[in-house]
């Protein structure tokens, strides 16, 4: 399953789990947990906020990439489209922070420029991926389903589309893992989210905020991150996934 | 039936007008393999896609069982007949069911009907389908991989079947083991074939007739025979090869280069007689048999005469035997062994039917170039 | 407009923070390379110790940038270097390991065994046929590793002037608290700049530093981003 592919061993997870368990009493010893337990309202309703905002820019995100990286695949658009992926590919290589910084610039400040800025910061991994997946189908598969007298929609939906699935998910995994990375960010610009007690806690220099703000980003991060995996490993079928 | 009349294909490009096909016109009888054959850039590929209009002719006329091919809708067209390619091209997200049923569900038949097809076209060709029909292509071996292709093309039960060197993929050793498997199967099915090959041996060994294309052109169109013995040109007499005559020894079996048969003796035969017997019927060798015929020994003229006692003291040993099913080429291979010019031959039950000769094989193999070409064997 | 005069009037100070921005990437990727490479080979002995590290390292990068800078000042602040340049070099050295582990594990393993089997059958050992075999071939995909690193952490950087490391994110914070959009502009350009002349620059570095015979003509290098990091 999922989880067999990426531990090995169950003693990895026992060093793991008593690793955590020894810094746990640590923390205890030092007051840091109750530092932190402070601020649980706060995590609770900056948390609501921050998968708000991963959510909806992720979900435009993949929305928009896929039927566009779709598109740019399609032989009539081979030309036009390896000089789009350039430009893509450039994008890609600007830094987040100045992604939202731009968009700040464009949009002001609170949720809807965040919301623009984390969708533009995930976009790129998903177009390109999308793209590069339905470019890697082998023709001769394109051959043989117009031999046997399918219709070009057809072929797109039962051959193209399955075969572009795998390499499609690993691009969703990567911009949403992009898209949770960036969100702390997204306080900076009015657009709320756990990176107001990361932020905050640095500038009031509070270790408790900041551990407030920063263990639930990270471990909501991980867990994006492990349901992308999971949903990739079961939803593309066992045919074209190499992982099953 | 396929008839293809002036067909021709020309292209445009920069450096001029290419023909890749010219005025192509061939009649496929129902039910017979035909294979398309030449070098690379010929022109066989593009008139076997003709056919299924992936290329669309520039002129001409093709007709599928009398119906013209330009009157239906490509795409359905396609539908009604088989196409598998060198590549095979099952598609790997499907299980090999899935793949067996698309052209059925395209037709839209009910799905339980096409899973019982697909079940026994699987039996059909010896895959378990409790086994196999929930695979995938990635666990298949390539052989069965193109197994199942095959079935595919086949799963709508299409009149003809349309291949693009399907057997090209597949290593030297189970290619033969597949190409003997379709040639069983399709004495079964009977649909009328086209397939393409650069494979002199191969053509020879699986087509009935035999289309030989250069540069666009179709230069011959015989059966396997008449191809070897009668090549119309120098360029058709090279690509079959300067051994095309070693090649029709595959084509014809041994019983039909039988001698003459001779009577035969038994152990008890006293030699007087048997010499006297060998005298009057002209023979050097003579076959010893047992009360039931099977071959025991022979006994040679030149080595017996003067001698006295019965054949079976005399008699020697057979190096081999061959039997009347086998082909030619067998049958030469064991001389060839044995440093013999003749064989004993034997039937099913390996009784003795008759000598077979170098010198005779040769005169069989002469006559048709003695004769014109064309004359139906 | 506007802010070409900002930028031409404020020349020195971008170039004082182009410096502290390059030297905390250099430094630290310079780090993660002497620690990376390796790690990364000497994973490629076992199956295990080789999931296991790609797996701490791929769990590292999925930890936002703030996130970890937020756990580890508290930790640094025990010997007084919770804020400024140190938490920044470290966050960047941790963020460069994956890649530059992962490719480095890639190149290796990948090296055709028939080559290895040919350098063992003419007599040499594992760690000549290490230096003279196994790294030249791995050093295109290595490189490739190290300009997916230095792009990432480039962006990080830029975050890392929230804790006081400097840097030319430091022009887009001001514009940020004081809605300064000439400095959000400087800042937002130079970084990027930054980061495509970093991109292309490496790029044409591991094309000089990849031996001769199996340099392929120039093509759009693709870039692998599956790990690739986090803000």
């Amino acid at each position: 399953m999922a989880i067999r592919s990426v531990m090995s061993g169950r003693w990895t997870a026992a060093l793991g789990l008593a690793a955590a368990f020894a810094l746990g009493v640590a923390a205890q010893r030092g007051g840091l947990v109750d530092q932190v337990a402070k601020y649980r309202g706060d995590i609770a309703f900056l948390s609501q906020q921050h998968m708000k905002l991963v959510a909806i820019s992720g979900g435009l995100a993949i929305l928009i990439g896929v039927p566009l990286g779709l598109w740019l695949s399609r032989p009539r658009m081979r030309g036009a489209a390896e000089t789009i992926m350039q430009a893509l590919n450039l994008g890609s290589t600007i830094p987040t922070l100045a992604v939202l910084a731009l968009s700040m610039s464009l949009l002001g400040i609170g949720v809807v420029p965040a919301i623009f800025g984390l969708w533009a910061a995930s976009l790129l991994p998903i177009v390109r991926n999308t793209y590069a997946g339905m470019l890697g189908v082998p023709p001769h598969f394109i051959e043989a389903a117009t031999g046997m007298g399918m219709r070009p929609l057809q072929i797109l939906s039962g051959v193209e589309v399955p075969n572009a699935l795998f390499v499609t998910f690993a691009g969703i995994r990567t911009a949403l893992a992009i898209n949770v990375g960036t969100a702390p960010l997204a306080f900076l610009i009015g657009g709320g989210g756990l990176g107001e007690l990361i932020f905050t806690g640095i500038d009031l220099n509070e270790p408790g905020m900041m551990l407030a703000g920063a263990i639930p980003t990270a471990l909501l991060a991980v867990l994006v991150d492990f349901a992308v995996g999971v949903v990739s490993y079961w939803v593309v079928p066992r045919g074209v996934n190499p992982l099953r | 039936m396929i008839k293809l009349e002036n067909v021709t294909k020309a292209f445009e490009t920069p450096a001029g007008t290419v023909v890749a096909a010219d005025r192509i016109n061939m009649e496929v009888a129902d039910g017979e393999i035909c294979v398309l054959l030449g070098p690379s850039g010929c022109g066989k590929t593009t008139t076997l896609k003709m056919i299924n209009r992936l290329i669309e002719p520039t002129s001409g006329k093709i007709y599928i069982n009398g119906k013209d091919t330009d009157r239906y809708d490509p795409v359905e067209l396609r539908r009604t007949i088989g196409y598998v390619i060198q590549q095979i091209g099952l598609f790997p997200n499907m299980t090999v069911e899935e793949n067996v049923c698309v052209v059925p569900k395209l037709l839209g038949w009910n799905l339980d009907k096409a899973k019982q097809r697909a079940s026994e076209l699987l039996a059909t060709i010896n895959l378990d389908p409790a086994l196999f029909l929930k695979r995938y292509p990635k666990e298949l071996s390539g052989g069965q991989q193109q197994r199942v292709g095959v079935a595919r093309a086949l799963a709508a039960d299409p009149p003809v079947l349309l291949m693009d060197e399907p057997f090209g993929a597949i290593d030297p050793i189970n290619r033969e083991v597949i190409q003997d498997e379709f040639l069983k199967m399709h004495r079964r099915l009977r649909k009328t074939v086209m397939f393409v090959s650069h494979d002199i041996d191969e053509a020879v060994k699986m087509a009935d007739k035999v289309a030989i294309f250069r540069a666009g052109r179709l230069e011959q169109f015989a059966s396997p025979d008449d191809l070897l013995a009668h090549p119309a040109n120098d360029f058709i007499a090279d690509f079959v090869g300067t051994d095309r005559t070693l090649k029709r020894l595959r084509l014809v079996k041994v019983g039909a280069a039988l001698e003459p048969r001779a009577p035969t003796v038994v152990a008890d035969d006293p030699l007087d007689h048997v010499l006297a017997l060998m005298r009057e019927h002209g023979q050097r060798i003579v076959m010893v048999v047992d009360p039931s015929g099977r071959p025991q020994g022979f006994l040679d003229r030149d080595i017996v005469a003067g001698l006295s006692g019965t054949a079976a003291e005399h008699r020697a040993n057979l190096p081999a035997t061959v039997r009347i099913e086998d082909d030619l080429r067998t049958a030469v291979s064991k001389m060839f062994m044995h440093d013999v010019r003749w064989m004993a031959c034997v039937d099913r039950e390996g009784l003795f039917a008759g000598f077979v000769s170098q010198r005779g094989i040769a005169r069989l193999l002469g006559e048709t170039y003695r004769a014109p070409a064309g004359i139906p064997r | 407009m506007e802010t070409l005069k900002f930028i031409m009037n404020n020349l020195p100070a971008i170039g004082q923070r182009t410096i502290e921005h390059v030297s905390i990437v250099g430094v630290a990727v310079s780090l993660a390379i002497l620690t990376g490479v390796p790690i990364g080979i000497a994973i490629t002995q076992n199956k295990r110790a080789a999931d296991i590290v790609l797996y701490v390292a791929a769990m590292i990068m999925t930890i936002p940038s703030i996130a970890l800078f937020g756990v580890m000042i508290p930790v640094l602040a025990l010997i007084g270097q919770g804020i400024g340049y140190l938490p920044a070099v470290i966050a960047v050295l941790l963020y460069s390991q994956l890649p530059i582990i992962r490719n480095t594990y890639t190149a290796i393993s990948n090296v055709d065994p028939a080559l290895r089997e040919a350098a063992r059958g003419m007599g040499m050992s594992s760690l000549q046929r290490l230096r003279q075999v196994e790294i030249p071939l791995a050093i295109p995909v290595i490189m490739a590793g190290v300009r997916i690193a230095v792009v990432i952490n480039i962006g990080i950087t830029a975050i890392a002037t929230y804790i006081g490391a400097g840097g030319l994110g430091a022009f887009i914070s001001r514009g940020i608290s004081q809605t300064d959009s000439r400095q959000l502009i400087t800042g937002a350009l130079a970084v990027s700049l930054l980061a495509i002349a970093a991109d292309y620059g490496l790029l044409w570095l591991q094309h000089r530093l990849t031996p001769v015979g199996i340099r392929t003509p120039r093509m759009r290098t693709p870039r692998a981003a599956p790990g690739r990091a986090t803000a």
